[in-house]
């Protein structure tokens, strides 16, 4: 059972016309940008359930843009984010689909290409009243919230390694709120999802990126 | 003690049960318990939290204030300007329901249509029931001259309640159908009213109870997907409902059902709801003629539009 604030439940302010499918989509959105680090240059968007049947009606679409355009959940400029979107070049295309059971009513996938011709697939779900879940990054499964400054890696699988990260946490005074550690297989490629109190300035995050069986690490501003 | 500690891990408050016997026993507001548990949980101080609230409620009454005054269509055209009709309706004239549920209920309309055509609200606890508690916190405003303060407490009792909703039950449509969303906004509603008017945090607890009880089974079936008909008109419900409970829970009237297992009620009946009355859009009102006309004439708006 999660943790609510009261702000969880009376708030956001935001945009209407729906929490889950308005101000939820562009939570969504802004918190896939932050894993991408930035803009993509072209995406593919399933939507599943409710999402699938009503995006349309509740302006869903326009929402998961103005979040990939990293806008806030309470500006008027989401309902003109395409003509927003087509003025920066992002190439988009929704496609509504089952993704199976399993999945929240509410739940989206971003099939991602970057700038750099990299591809991610990003899956999550909004689960009420504007709160969200992102379930899964390039086929991890994942759970994460997105309210606290989050950082993801990729490492070898070797001993030590979470250790050396929250060393260098532990040496710039930052606090670990929560932290997962995942594979798919023994020894080879895993992943971290370190979730914080404080924000991480970027010299932190080169700093993990140096250690040696870091490969990738991505910080996620909360949205 | 504010929570109950696991170890080193500290929790809400998991029932309203528990909520009310804390304040009892201290004597103290519904409302100073649960902001206790923010503070300690968020680790904000005290007026930082008042203060977040406070900006909240400006933006709802500004967001009433707007629909009242400068009404416009919503996205989908179906619904403007009805809650402005009730208003200038009631006015200097004796009306059925009585001034109070009306002037609550032309507010809790105006809200829902800001938030219709893309407006800005604050989401209580979700944006399709956004206009429950600032119609009916803003009616009690007035009519008994309370300050900014103590409608902020109301709002901390309220969202108090929404969270052990949440946590038990749900407050998503497509979880549990509209009695998640207007139905916990008008529970929520009822609580925070009984403690603005004096009431015991028993009695707000009865309040909640029976707001829950009377929605049961409400389901969620937008016309077109649009958070339009019947959204607006069940926040008027939501409005209403919250005044006469709390009414009655003031009078001394109490729920037989404890409030805690109306909650988890709520929940089994939302997962028992067919996913076409969870805001699909696929049955009740939206599979009427009228619904799926309505529906057509909306998708050939969009596909021209585009």
């Amino acid at each position: 059972m999660r943790e609510y604030s009261c702000f969880d439940i009376l708030g956001p302010i935001m945009v209407g016309p729906s929490s889950s499918h308005t101000a939820g989509a562009v939570r969504l959105g802004r918190l896939a940008r932050s894993i991408i680090g930035g803009l993509p240059e072209e995406v593919e968007i399933l939507l599943h359930g409710s999402f699938a049947q009503t995006y349309r009606g509740h302006g869903t679409d326009l929402a998961l843009i103005g979040g990939l355009l990293g806008f806030n959940t309470n500006d008027v400029r989401i309902r003109d984010s395409f003509s927003f979107a087509q003025s920066v070049g992002l190439k988009f295309r929704f496609i509504s689909t089952d993704l199976g059971d399993g999945f929240h009513p509410n739940t989206v996938k971003f099939i991602v290409f970057t700038k750099n011709q990299e591809k991610l697939t990003i899956t999550g779900s909004s689960i009420g009243g504007g709160n969200v879940v992102i379930t899964e990054i390039n086929g991890y499964e994942i759970k994460l919230k997105g309210d606290l400054p989050t950082i993801i890696t990729t490492h070898q699988d070797v001993p030590g390694v979470i250790s050396r990260v929250s060393g260098v946490l532990a040496n710039y005074k930052i606090n670990i709120a929560f932290m997962r550690v995942f594979r798919k297989e023994k020894r080879k490629l895993a992943q971290m999802i370190v979730e914080t109190d404080e924000q991480v300035p970027q010299e932190i995050i080169e700093e993990i990126l140096k250690l040696e069986p870091i490969v990738n690490v991505r910080f996620i501003e909360p949205a | 003690m504010n929570y109950i500690s696991f170890g080193v891990i500290t929790v809400h408050f998991r029932s309203v049960k528990e909520l009310i016997h804390e304040a009892e026993k201290r004597s103290i507001k519904l409302s100073a318990v649960i902001k206790e548990m923010e503070v300690e949980v968020q680790e904000y101080s005290l007026e930082q939290i008042e203060q977040r609230m406070l900006e909240q409620w400006y933006v709802m009454k500004e967001s009433a204030h707007i629909g009242l005054k400068e009404p416009k269509k919503s996205m989908g055209g179906l619904i403007g300007g009805e809650g402005k009709k009730l208003n200038e309706y009631r006015r200097g004239t004796k009306t059925l329901a009585g001034q109070e549920i009306n002037k609550a209920v032309s507010r809790a309309l105006a809200v829902a249509e800001v938030n219709a055509s893309m407006g800005k609200i604050v989401a209580a606890p979700t944006a399709g029931s956004c206009g429950i508690l600032p119609g009916v916190l803003l009616t009690v405003q007035e009519e008994f001259n309370i300050p900014d303060k103590e409608i902020v407490d109301a709002l901390f009792t309220a969202s108090g309640l929404g969270i052990i909703i949440a946590q038990r039950a749900s407050i998503s449509g497509a979880e549990g159908g509209c009695q998640a969303e207007c139905g916990a906004a008008a529970a929520m509603a009822a609580a925070a009213l009984v403690e603005v008017r004096g009431g015991s945090p028993a009695q707000a607890g009865h309040a909640c109870a029976i707001a829950l009880k009377n929605v049961l089974g409400l389901v969620c079936d937008p016309v077109a997907g649009l958070v339009e008909v019947p959204c607006a008109k069940r926040n008027a419900l939501g409005a209403s409902l919250a005044l006469v409970v709390a009414d009655m829970a003031l009078a001394g009237i109490e729920s037989v059902i404890p409030v805690d297992e109306v909650i988890i009620s709520m929940g089994e009946v939302g997962r028992a709801l067919p996913e076409s009355l969870r805001e699909t859009a696929q049955g009740g009102l939206a599979n009427t003629p009228t619904g799926k006309e309505l529906n057509e004439k909306f998708l050939r708006k969009c596909v021209c539009q585009s």
